[in-house]
């Protein structure tokens, strides 16, 4: 999966699945960007063909919806929406 | 995403405005998430060939993605319900005015694919006595026409003529 990663404070393993489009996922990658926590993102939106099957399989695990945006922490908490409160618990910020 | 020049996004953003207000909409009071979300519609038009909802994930056809065509099928209902659409483009009268803010909402459209309003249409309404014309439903915003035809974009919520389906 090609993802695109964002250096800071590591706070274990941080996945967000997002859209290019969609001002939530915007506001949640600003949201990370602020706590200056290190991560990785996806536009999902911006894949194709085997790629975006892969990552859309990958992503249906931790939400079946498969919607936007979908935040995994250390393989085992998904936070689906921009959830100020409930990022920031599992970050234990 | 595409670039969209500016122009394109105050234009579309008037356009939006202008209608929303003629017909008891509102779009969100915050400009600045507003016109980020006016740039995703121009942005799908430009790839996709239409102005799909820019926070779900688009199919790029017309007929699969038509639920989810800005006005979504899914609007008033969550206007209804949360007083955002889920995007948080169109907002209640409350939140317009500033007296609540838009939060973020579930995303009511079905997963499975056969239980979206284009796949598993409305059935249609008998009339007590026989109609002189059949009647045609907007599925963005329930406005009914009586007339052969639908008419070829609801003068309410703008949508296009594809967007109604056969009510009775
Ligand atoms: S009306 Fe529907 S399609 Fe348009 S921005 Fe809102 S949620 Fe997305």
């Amino acid at each position: 999966m090609k993802s695109e990663h964002v250096v800071g404070k590591n706070k274990g393993k941080i996945m967000l699945f997002a859209l290019s489009t969609c001002v939530w996922c915007k506001r949640t990658k600003q949201f990370l960007n602020n706590l200056g926590v290190e991560y990785d993102y996806i536009f999902v939106d911006m894949l194709v063909g085997a790629e975006k099957e892969g990552t859309m399989k990958e992503m249906e695990k931790w939400n079946p919806r498969c919607s936007f945006p979908t935040l995994v922490i250390n393989d085992e908490k998904c936070i689906v929406g921009f959830k100020e409160d409930e990022i920031r618990e599992a970050l234990g910020l | 995403m595409p670039d969209v020049p500016k122009d394109e996004i105050d234009k579309l953003f008037a356009r939006l405005d202008a209608d929303a207000r003629k017909s008891g909409y509102f779009l969100n009071p915050d400009t600045a998430f507003t016109m980020e979300l006016v740039e995703g519609l121009i942005a799908n038009e430009k790839r996709y060939g239409h102005q799909a909802c820019p926070c779900r994930l688009a199919a790029g056809d017309r007929k699969e993605d038509i639920d989810i065509i800005c006005p979504c099928d899914y609007r008033d209902a969550d206007l209804d319900d949360f007083g955002a659409c889920y995007c948080a483009l169109y907002v209640s009268r409350d939140i317009a005015e500033g007296k609540a803010s838009a939060q973020p909402l579930p995303d009511r459209r079905p997963v499975k694919r056969e239980e979206r309003p284009q796949f598993k249409p409305t059935p249609i309404g008998r009339a007590g006595s026989d109609l002189p014309f059949p009647v045609w439903r907007c599925k963005v915003c329930g406005y009914l026409a009586a007339r052969d035809e639908p008419p070829g974009v609801c003068p309410i919520c703008k949508v296009t003529k594809d967007r109604f389906e056969r009510f009775m």
